[in-house]
Formats: structure tokens, C-alpha cells, sequence
């Protein structure tokens, strides 16, 4: 087990308070709470620019949130410089893949491993010393899907398809040895095999006592792995509870009206 | 009283040198460090075609100026549109056609302090106790009516707005049918007009000497950078701003000062506001 | 005209000097294809002094390695940082400064002021520069062309350190025989020194800002840091160069701030091509003589660089080197269909 994981599980690791932020006279955020336990995972739906990525943003630090507060296992981490937040063990993955693209793969984490968090932690599973780099990264990798006799590892990034590239962002995260990932709809744009690859490994996580926010435009997936669900409006927070309550909800058949996800995810629910 | 009337001149004939510069970047996106060399180029073809060619004063300028249009459309024609969008070889290849533009000049034995050209009108006036030549009158109106027509072109003109439009967001503004690299073309082809312009007016009061290309530059670049680069609104606004420190120092502290003025001027802002005081552009990165 | 059509071929050379990092050498032949080529650059930086004729071309010699490890440093800092510094003339100039003033005012002899010069330059330049860091392409690029600029002002203005005169009655080396190999002992070090650095694992960290800083963020990295490494780095080998520069013209002046070294770098990095390192080299020994060739001309030699520039920035922007290299490592024949 992860010692570093807070043993009372009662209290919330993740505390958004009364969140908001705009962007010129845009309203992104209005007044959005929300806790996040430890082992959780949270699953955030919402309409197309219903301010789902502005929240990951504020969380991290690569936005300052105009009003309201964050805190993580009871710290006040507001505005703080996103290096600084994910140091803490809060980490992202970015909607718009961002892998340095001019390195190898494995390259890529071996960036996140000069880290001080993973000088202090060793990296995922490492016992609190770092070995090399190189072969961390690389160990990393094939638990994350990369076939390591292949050499996929050591291919061009810019030369692998999307879904090694989602893992990719994933690996980075888990490179800190991380308490939280936030991610940032790693489901989209991947093909159904590739999504059905990716929800095992989630549920893995889980099981490893990460706790994981999930911003997600698949709901049957999400639904799958999430054991509470909140949905966002004009940046605003709908609803939250069990993935069963938030589908039953009248306001969220309203938000999604017409869509046939829905009707899709409510005969499965 | 001093400091006023003065200010004004100097802040209006530093929004002259600073708008052509604002106005290529706002609408092309492509930084023009060829402006201090349009600028100078200007003045020598005027004073050509005015004292070797004999041709009246007012004909000379309207000549030279088109030259200067021709000129700047040429230059992006055949040399920036093909680093287009990369913004630092942008700067370096225009910097490097101004370089060219400047000491080939110089080169070509355009130096020393027998190049002048005649002021609009002799004679000067009273403003309260402070004498102020007519032509420095004539340049102040023309600089203020320049840009007050400009606002009106751009706010009320098919060709202005389709530049506005392109300002705001080039590949929307291609979809809609406007041509993005005729556009720009027109754009570099107007800031040379501007830059002959600010050189017409400007120029008849000292001598047409090759150094102030650099300084032209820099005044500009200050300008646009503390108004926010791409706003040239905010350039005339931040034009008094310099304008009136410049001036300030000036009388106060020595004329050494004049030039670090602009220049930490540009520096502060950079450092504290990236997007200048008048600019957006920050918040719109951070949204991405 | 024969019936047979012929179809130009391209074949990469037995070995995969392309390939990086992943070495198989089989042979002294191929261990050669791969060594010669270093071999060559060493043997011909070490030999040109001796091969120059006379003092004057000598002196050149000199000059074109203080631009080289100038043009080094803006290939190190804009193509594997990613700050595009239009700033040369501020390292320059302030390395020439403090190695004036140590010399002339604490009498410090020309051996420690050349490090010493590279360290409180670099410091300087670094804190002169970290509030500019967070900025990115045109900003960062405008503000560091500004710096030279504006400290030549202030020097100007507060006539400080000789005002405009400079300081003068610095001394030189101590023969015309150490001052060449030391500044050719320089631009090898730092050649080689920052080829190595840039492919070691911490080095792909500066590649990686470049590459996508905010992805660095959230790996828990604080960039600001590592940028403010780079610049130490580039500035104080500027500083270096610039105290070299002082002590071979035994002056030090404003015109240590002029554009000339913010210009010429760019060129030669553009010419000898952008991201090689040994590009800007290549570029500085080709541009730097010409240029002394054309002095006689006076200005024309800035046209003729200015000119070069803009015609490999649209026609060849990936430079000499990069064409040699290609050349290099793969043969090109005719072969019929």
C-alpha cells in the first residue's frame, strides 16, 4: 500500500469551494463545490463548454480561479504554481495531448522522473529510491500497455497513434507516483477497443488506492468505473451523487436533451 | 506649459512613427522590423525626387509615398510570405531587409547633414509663452485627423473591415472568402504608406540621417509594445504616454534620458504586462 | 535522348549514423565514418593559426572563434530551449565590461578575469534576465533585443565606466600564441561540452520545454529554474567570449552593446544551420572573413551579411550543415528502371 495515502478515508482529499472564474465577461465557473474522497473516483459530465476543463485547470494551477478555494487533505492550494500542485501529488492529463513529440516515448517519462517528487518517492511503486531513469520509465511503460519487447518504446512519439498517446499522458502522471489524476476525457478520440482496453487499466488504478477524477464525454464507460457522477451546466453544478441518481434526474435529461447517449446509458443503468 | 505643448508634439509624432508598425502587426501578425528603413527610405526618395528631379514639393510626396507602398507590398510579396507565421524568422528576415535597406544607404553615400527638406509652412506662433512653428501645428492636426480617419476606415470601409476581420481570426476570415495573403500584402503595403507618411511630416524638421532608422524602430516597437501589441488604438494612447515621459525627462533630468525612457518603457512592460495596457491577447492564450 | 529512363537513388551509408544514441559499430571502417568527420573539425580548429598568414589574418582567426561561441550559445539557447535571444551584444558586452573593470580598476590579471568574467557576467545577465522568462517567441525576442540597447544608454547617460570613451589600457594576453588557442581551445570545449550535454537525459529537459512546457508542468517541474540554467549557461559563455574580445583589443566600449554581435551570430547560426551546433561554427568561419574582406567597404559588409541571411532564411533554412550531413550519410547514384 501506498503510505503516503490518507488512511482516514472519511475525510475529503479534494475540496473545490465555492469555485468560480471568468474569463473577460465570459462565465466559466459560477460557484462550483465539490469533495472528493479518497479512492474515489469522480466522474465530471457536462455539455460541451460547460466549464469541465476550467475546473482541472483551477485545480492545477494553469488557471488562477477568480473567486473561491482548493484544498487538498485540508491545504489551501489555490493559485499555486501548477509545478508546485502537482508536486503535492495532484496530477493531469491534458485533453489536447501534450507528449514532447520530438523524443522517444520513453524519453517522455524519464522528463517527469528528474522531478523532485519522484527524487523523493521513486516513482510508481518505486520504495522511496529512484533507480535509473531509463529503465524506470521504461518498466512504467509496459504496465501501461506498451508491449516492451516491441519497440514501441522507443519509437518517434510523434509517430504513435492516439492511444498510446493517451496512455502516454496517463504514464506521465503515474511517473510522480501520483495521489490524484485528474483526467481530462482520455476516452475521446480513441476507437471502441482502445476504450475497452483503457477502463481496466482505470479500474487498476483504483484498486492501487489512487484516487481519480474523470472528465468525461463517454458515459457508458464512465459509468462503468465512476462511483459518483456530477454534472456541470453553463458552468454551473447540476447534480451530484450516484451514477444511478444523476441519470434518473429531470435537469440532466434536460441539459442532454435529444441525445441519444443518454437514452443509450439509461437503458444500461 | 512647456511640457504641454511639446508633449503633445512629440507624443503625436511618436503614434505617427508607431502606427504603421501597429497596423501591420494587428492585421498580418507579422512583427515589420523593416519599419525604421521604410521610414528613412521615404524621405530620401522624396528629397530625390524633389531636388534632383525638380518636381514639386507636394507631388514628390505623394510619390514617394506610393513608392513606400509599393515597396512594402513587395516585400512581403516575395519575402515574408514565405516565412509567414514563424514569428522569429519574420523578425529576422524583416530586421535583415532593413539592415540591408539602411547601410546600403549608407553605403551609397547618403550620410552627413546636407539632407533636409522643407517645412509645409514657415513661420512660427505663439501658443501661450511657448513659440511653436507652423509646421509642427500642421503635423500635430494631421496626425490626430490621420487617426481618427483610420478608425472610421476600419469601422466603416468593405476593405476595413475585411482587415479587421482578419485581425481578429485569420482562418475564420478565410472561410468567409477573404484572402488572407492579398490581405496582408494590402496590410504591409498601407504600413509603408503610414511609415511615408510619419516620414513627411516628421523629416522637414531635422536633417534625413540614416541612425534614426534605429530609432524610429524602437520608438515604435515601444509604442506598440507598451499600448499592446496588435491594438493600434492602444498605440496612439500609449504613444502620449511615452510622448509626455520622454518630454518630462527630458526637462527634468537630461536629454541623455530620452531614449532609456522607451526603451525601459518596453522592458517594464514586457516584464509586467505582456499584452501592454491595452492589449487581450494574454487572456486569450491562457483560454486555450 | 536514350529510351532507358534513369531514376536517381538514395542510400544511406552501411552504418545508421542517423539513428541517434544507437551506435553498431562493426568495423574500424565504419567506427571511422563516424570519428573522421570530428577529427577533421578538431585537426582544422587546432591547425588554423598556424596555417593563417600573418598577424592580421591571425587576429581574424580570433574574432571568428569569440562569434562562434557567441552563434554557439544562441543555437543552444533558441533551438534546444527554446528563447530566441536577439541579445548577443548584451552578453558580449557585459562580459567585456566586468573583465574591463576587474583588470582595470582591481588589476586582475587576464587569466581569472576571462572565468571570473564569465561568472558575474552570467550571474548578471541571469537576474537581468528572469523576469523576461516566463514571455515566449516575439516577446522574449523583442525584450532581449531591447537589453544591449538599453544598457548602452545607461552607460551613455550616467557616463559611468569611461562613458563613451570606454575603458582603455586593458591588458592583452600575454602573446598572440595563447590568445588564439585559448579562444580555440574555448570553442571546442564548448562545442563538444554542449553537444554532450543537450543529448544526456537532463539536457532533454531544456528539449522538453521547448517542446511543451506546460506538459513539463504538470510533471511537477519548475521550469523557471531550468530556463534560468539555460540562460546561465549561454550567458556566461557569452560573457566569456566578451571578456576574450576586451583583452584582444585591450578596450572595452559601448560599442560592445552594437547590434554587430546581436546580427551576425543569427546569420552565421542561419547560414551553418539551426540546431546543429557545429552549424554556427561552420556559419562564423565563412561569414567572419568575408566580412574582414569587405571592411575596406565600410558598411557594405552589413549589407552583404544582412543580404546572405534573408537569402538562406527563405531559400535554405535548414542551413549548410544540415545538407552536409545528408550528404554525408547517404550516397546518391543513378540506377535504371
Amino acid at each position: 500500500m501506498n503510505p503516503e495515502i490518507n488512511e482516514d478515508m472519511t475525510k475529503p482529499i479534494l475540496q473545490m469551494n465555492k469555485m468560480s472564474k471568468s474569463f473577460g465577461g465570459v462565465q466559466a465557473l459560477k460557484d462550483v463545490s465539490f469533495d472528493v474522497f479518497p479512492g474515489d473516483v469522480l466522474g465530471i459530465i457536462g455539455p460541451n463548454g460547460s466549464g469541465k476543463t476550467t475546473i482541472v485547470n483551477c485545480i492545477t494551477g494553469f488557471v488562477k480561479p477568480t473567486s473561491g478555494r482548493v484544498y487538498f487533505k485540508g491545504k489551501d492550494i489555490t493559485g499555486k504554481q501548477p509545478h508546485k500542485v502537482a508536486d503535492l501529488g495532484v496530477t493531469r492529463t491534458f485533453q489536447i495531448m501534450r507528449p514532447y513529440y520530438s523524443l522517444p516515448a520513453y524519453k517522455n517519462l524519464v522528463i517527469p522522473l528528474f522531478s523532485p517528487r519522484a527524487k523523493r518517492t521513486g516513482g510508481w511503486r518505486g520504495g522511496g529510491r529512484l533507480g535509473n531513469r531509463q529503465t524506470i520509465a521504461i518498466d512504467i511503460l509496459e504496465e501501461i500497455g506498451f508491449e516492451r519487447d516491441s519497440y514501441i518504446p522507443f519509437k518517434k512519439t510523434s509517430t504513435l497513434p492516439t492511444g498510446y498517446l493517451k496512455r502516454l499522458e496517463l504514464a506521465r502522471c503515474l511517473a510522480l507516483k501520483p495521489e490524484i489524476i485528474i483526467c481530462d476525457e482520455v476516452f475521446s478520440g480513441l476507437s471502441m477497443s482502445e476504450i475497452a482496453s483503457m477502463v481496466p487499466l482505470i479500474q487498476r488504478l483504483q484498486d492501487e488506492g489512487i484516487t481519480i477524477v474523470m472528465i468525461e464525454h463517454r458515459l457508458r464507460e464512465l459509468f462503468q468505473v465512476a462511483n459518483r457522477v456530477m454534472v456541470l451546466n453553463f458552468g454551473q453544478k447540476l447534480i451530484e451523487g450516484t451514477p444511478t441518481e444523476v441519470m434518473a434526474d429531470e435537469k440532466v435529461k434536460e441539459a442532454y436533451f435529444g441525445s441519444e447517449e443518454v437514452e443509450e446509458v439509461m437503458t444500461y443503468a | 506649459m512647456e511640457i504641454l505643448v511639446y508633449g503633445t508634439i512629440n507624443s503625436v509624432s511618436l503614434a505617427l512613427m508607431g502606427l504603421g508598425f501597429a497596423m501591420v502587426y494587428g492585421i498580418s501578425r507579422v512583427p515589420n522590423f523593416a519599419h525604421g528603413a521604410l521610414y528613412i527610405i521615404c524621405g530620401f526618395v522624396t528629397w530625390i525626387l524633389f531636388h534632383s528631379l525638380g518636381l514639386p514639393y507636394f507631388m514628390a510626396i505623394i510619390l514617394s509615398l506610393c513608392v513606400n507602398g509599393i515597396l512594402g507590398m513587395l516585400m512581403y510579396r516575395f519575402v515574408l510570405i514565405r516565412v509567414r507565421g514563424m514569428n522569429i524568422s519574420e523578425i529576422i528576415a524583416s530586421y535583415a531587409i532593413g539592415l540591408v535597406i539602411l547601410e546600403g544607404l549608407r553605403f551609397g553615400g547618403f550620410r552627413g547633414m546636407t539632407y533636409t527638406l522643407p517645412a509645409f509652412m514657415e513661420g512660427s506662433l505663439m501658443i501661450g509663452d511657448v513659440p511653436v512653428d507652423y509646421h509642427r501645428i500642421i503635423m500635430t492636426i494631421i496626425g490626430i485627423s490621420l487617426v481618427a480617419g483610420l478608425w472610421l476606415f476600419t469601422h466603416y470601409t468593405k476593405i476595413g473591415l475585411a482587415l479587421q476581420g482578419m485581425a481578429q481570426d485569420e482562418r475564420a476570415a478565410l472561410m468567409l472568402g477573404i484572402d488572407s495573403d492579398f490581405m496582408a500584402m494590402l496590410a504591409m503595403g498601407f504600413g509603408a504608406v503610414l511609415a511615408g507618411v510619419a516620414a513627411t511630416l516628421i523629416l522637414p524638421l531635422g536633417n534625413i540621417v540614416v541612425e534614426s532608422g534605429y530609432h524610429v524602430l524602437i520608438m515604435s516597437i515601444a509604442v506598440c509594445i507598451v499600448g499592446g501589441l496588435g491594438s493600434w488604438v492602444g498605440a496612439f494612447f500609449a504613444a502620449f504616454l511615452i510622448g509626455y515621459a520622454q518630454i518630462i525627462t527630458v526637462v527634468f533630468i537630461g536629454s541623455h534620458f530620452q531614449m532609456v525612457v522607451a526603451i525601459l518603457a518596453i522592458i517594464l512592460t514586457l516584464i509586467l504586462k505582456p499584452s501592454g495596457l491595452f492589449g487581450h491577447q494574454k487572456e486569450l492564450e491562457e483560454r486555450v | 535522348m536514350s529510351t532507358q529512363e534513369l531514376r536517381k537513388e538514395r542510400i544511406d551509408r552501411g552504418i545508421k549514423v542517423r539513428s541517434d544514441g544507437l551506435y553498431a559499430l562493426m568495423s574500424l571502417r565504419e567506427l571511422s565514418y563516424l570519428t573522421l568527420p570530428r577529427f577533421i573539425l578538431i585537426a582544422g580548429m587546432i591547425s588554423l593559426p598556424f596555417l593563417m598568414p600573418g598577424m592580421y589574418w591571425q587576429r581574424v582567426i580570433s574574432i571568428v572563434c569569440i562569434y562562434a561561441v557567441l552563434a554557439l550559445s544562441f543555437d543552444f539557447l533558441s533551438h534546444y530551449v527554446g528563447l530566441v535571444s536577439l541579445g548577443g551584444a548584451f552578453f558580449i558586452g557585459t562580459g567585456g565590461y566586468v573583465a574591463g573593470i576587474l583588470n582595470t580598476y582591481y588589476g586582475v590579471p587576464p587569466v581569472l578575469t576571462v572565468p571570473l568574467a564569465a561568472a558575474i557576467g552570467g550571474i548578471f545577465c541571469t537576474l537581468m534576465l528572469l523576469p523576461c522568462l516566463p514571455l515566449k517567441g516575439v516577446y522574449f525576442a523583442i525584450v532581449t533585443l531591447m537589453y544591449p540597447l538599453f544598457m548602452a544608454r545607461i552607460i551613455e547617460a550616467f557616463d559611468i565606466f569611461g562613458g563613451t570613451d570606454g575603458i582603455v589600457g586593458i591588458d592583452s594576453f600575454s602573446s598572440a600564441f595563447v590568445e588564439q588557442y585559448f579562444v580555440v581551445c574555448m570553442v571546442l570545449i564548448f562545442l563538444f561540452g554542449l553537444r554532450r550535454f543537450v543529448t544526456t537525459d537532463r539536457g532533454l529537459i531544456f528539449t522538453a520545454i521547448m517542446d511543451n512546457d506546460q506538459a513539463v508542468k504538470a510533471s511537477g517541474i519548475n521550469i523557471t529554474k531550468y530556463k534560468a540554467l539555460a540562460v546561465f549557461i549561454a550567458s556566461s559563455m557569452g560573457c566569456m567570449a566578451g571578456a576574450c574580445l576586451t583583452h584582444i583589443y585591450m578596450w572595452s566600449g559601448i560599442s560592445q552593446f552594437a547590434l554587430d554581435f546581436s546580427i551576425l551570430p543569427i546569420a552565421a547560426t542561419v547560414i551553418g544551420g539551426a540546431g546543429t551546433l557545429v552549424g554556427p561554427i561552420l556559419g562564423c568561419l565563412i561569414l567572419v572573413p568575408v566580412s574582414e574582406l569587405l571592411r575596406d567597404f565600410g558598411t557594405l559588409r552589413i549589407v552583404f551579411y544582412a543580404s546572405i541571411l534573408v537569402g538562406f532564411i527563405l531559400f535554405r533554412s535548414d542551413g549548410i550543415m544540415v545538407f552536409i550531413q545528408r550528404k554525408y550519410e547517404q550516397f546518391e547514384r543513378w540506377t535504371k528502371i
